[in-house]
């Protein structure tokens, strides 16, 4: 496909961990396990899971803030896993990130001014006047007056300094933004008015968004696609439509119908998942959610499943579940 | 009214801060009866926490101090009540549970060790006793193996575990009211659910009243009998909760209802918005506290506080009120 902006392909990052007396025994985390997905120009992969999932390690490696162990990930026709530091950073203009908490990861002593013409300044974005003329414009794409410049991050509110974080990530033009829980920390009614903005931006820009959340009507509001993960694999990619309407795999369903609905009358009707997530250290065998999983069958506490198209008119709909895998007795 | 198990009265904390005198809860009133389930529902500097701190007697001193109002459990006020009473109060009478376990479970003592010093001082349980008793609450609220779960720290816990170990600790000597603030807003989905009809099966059974402070509506609309709206420290509106999501009568409650992002079976092209932001407390706006973000704010809005009034089923503090006998704006 002409469209495809970014590739992943079998990407994985594990982490050694040290455990036992004197942390002489190593155990390998496997945080990120072999995830593949691709996302079209101008587009958002919405990427949900529970907390330790590996969805943020799996943002990270993307960007290759995280080394990744094995695996690719090719943006735009470069190969970004295969590139040495000085073209690594090269190409960090073209890929940037929105994170949870826009104060930690602002400079306090800096101003606005000063924080959004960094990364103008970092990949040579034209000269002073221009880098100025460009601050001012981002500021008022994300909402903020001019008067912005001069002032502090501690002299915003959350939902101002998330408009700050995004103005940063937007200054030089990127091609692809990961937004990691962009919006987990900000009272509802300003929530709404970063993800309608996100929204703008991505219509003016054309700019693509890898959206990290653990909330399912957050993540079905801005994407396009939706990959589930458990585990550190995806379980479950579909368009974001089919995949609320009909979810494959029985994680997906699960999670779907835990969330809280905000209508009294439907209230109780509802599956609640028994047990917590495994320790990702020693993932159960087999299929990592058949300890929890309600329509667990024998095989899947000893075989691992395969990844399985189930899509239908050229949609891609993938699903990791025996339940789907014609090859197995069910 | 003679029925109610809490009664608070005009309740109104006061918060030294750097930028002077801040009213952080101002003149709250509302009751619970026994085995009810209240929701406290608002954004952040509402002051949903400050209120059920000051129920618990728990406002950070010298900062916080309740500046008028009363509050009565069970006919004892509790406002007027020395440290000591309260503590006795505390654990036995009321409860409460927080967002994070971990700050609130002390790191260097087993969960059976704190479980039983609450059992022994409020029930003068032998020590045999209360660890029968906390071993049989930590049974209840779904730990497994609880025999062996008690004789561990809170670090090798999960979160959602911890959550569970702080309520089998707040509910072990059936106090009459627990006050659990964003008991589930650290945890995922499914353990969520799992929390929430955990608290909710043992209220039934114990016959204790909650007051479930929540920024969610979603959470209160699954689990609470009642729901109160606060903004600004005021309350903006309360009513039964299946009245509140069908006939929002406040134009804040209203905006927020729509501004809740949910699972909906066609999504929308925008989400609704409430604009702007939450006022500074220390810079609140002369009239309504909402009107500045409210589309149907007009002169009188902006120059009068609204007051709160009682139809049919809802109290509401609006002056244009939304639902079907308001008149058009």
């Amino acid at each position: 496909m002409t469209g495809t902006l970014l590739e992943v392909r079998d990407l994985a990052r594990h982490f050694p961990v040290r455990a036992g007396l004197l942390g002489r025994s190593r155990r390998v985390l496997r945080a990120v396990d072999g995830v593949s997905f691709e996302l079209e120009r101008g587009r958002t992969f919405g990427l949900v899971g529970e907390s330790g999932c590996g969805k943020s390690t799996l943002g990270r490696a993307v960007l290759r803030l995280h080394e990744p162990t094995s695996g690719r990930v090719v943006l735009d026709g470069v190969d970004i896993t295969s590139l040495d530091p000085p073209a690594l950073k090269r190409q960090r203009k073209h890929m940037q990130m929105i994170f949870q908490d826009p104060y930690a990861s602002l400079s306090p002593r800096r101003t606005v001014g000063r924080i959004l013409d960094e990364p103008l300044a970092l990949h040579r974005f034209g000269d002073r006047t221009q880098r100025s003329r460009r601050v001012l414009e981002l500021l008022d794409i994300v909402g903020l007056g001019p008067a912005a410049r001069n002032r502090y991050p501690h002299e915003f509110s959350g939902g101002q300094r998330q408009r700050i974080g995004i103005a940063r990530a937007l200054a030089v033009e990127p091609k692809l933004i990961v937004a990691d829980e962009a919006v987990s920390a900000l009272d509802v009614s300003v929530q709404s008015q970063i993800l309608n903005l996100l929204a703008d931006l991505q219509a003016e820009f054309g700019v693509s968004f890898v959206f990290i959340s653990h909330d399912l009507a957050v993540v079905q509001h801005v994407s396009h696609v939706v990959g589930v993960m458990y585990l550190g694999k995806l379980v479950e990619t579909a368009p974001v439509d089919r995949i609320y309407a009909t979810p494959a795999h029985p994680y997906t369903r699960a999670l779907l119908d835990a969330v809280p609905v905000a209508d009294p009358s439907r209230r109780g009707k509802r599956l609640v998942l028994s047990g917590e997530v495994p320790s990702p250290l020693e993932p159960p065998p087999g299929c990592p959610f058949h300890t929890r999983c309600p329509q667990a069958m024998p095989v899947c506490r000893n075989r691992v499943p395969r990844t399985i198209d189930i899509g239908q008119r050229g949609q891609t709909h993938r699903v990791t579940c025996h339940l789907h895998d014609p090859d197995i007795d069910h | 009214m003679s029925e109610a198990l809490l009664e608070v009265d005009r309740l109104s904390v006061d918060f030294v801060t750097e930028a002077g005198i801040v009213r952080a809860v101002d003149d709250v009133s509302f009751s619970i009866r026994p085995g009810r389930t209240l929701g406290i529902v608002g954004e952040s500097g509402c002051g949903k926490s400050v209120t059920s701190l000051a129920l618990m007697g728990l406002l950070p001193r010298p900062a916080g101090s309740i500046a008028s109002g009363a509050v009565r459990l069970g006919g004892v006020e509790l406002t007027s009540l020395n440290e000591r009473a309260l503590r006795r109060m505390r654990g036995a009478e009321l409860s409460m549970i927080f967002q994070e376990p971990m700050t609130a479970l002390n790191p260097v003592y087993t969960i059976g060790a704190q479980m039983s010093a609450v059992l022994r001082r409020h029930q003068g349980l032998s020590r045999r006793a209360a660890r029968a008793r906390a071993i049989e609450m930590l049974e209840r609220v779904g730990i497994p193996v609880p025999a062996r779960r008690i004789d561990e720290y809170p670090h090798e816990l999960s979160g959602g575990m911890r959550q569970r170990a702080m309520i089998a600790m707040a509910l072990s000597c059936r106090p009459k009211l627990l006050i659990a603030d964003e008991p589930t807003t650290a945890l995922d989905v499914t353990t969520q659910a799992q929390v929430l009809a955990q608290i909710a099966e043992l209220q039934q059974e114990l016959g204790t009243a909650v007051i479930l402070v929540t920024h969610d509506l979603g959470v209160v609309a699954e689990t609470c009998d009642d729901a109160l709206v606060m903004y600004c420290g005021q309350v903006v509106e309360q009513a039964p909760t299946s009245v509140l999501f069908e006939t929002p009568r406040h134009r804040y409650t209203e905006g927020l209802i729509a501004a809740i992002p949910k699972v909906r079976p066609q999504r929308l092209a925008r989400l609704p918005v409430i604009p702007g932001t939450v006022p500074d407390l220390a810079e609140l706006p002369p009239g309504c506290r909402f009107a500045p973000r409210c589309g149907f704010a007009d002169e009188t809005c902006i120059r009068r506080q609204p007051a709160l009034e009682t139809r049919c089923e809802s109290r509401f503090a609006c002056f244009h009120p939304a639902g079907r006998q308001a008149p058009q704006a």
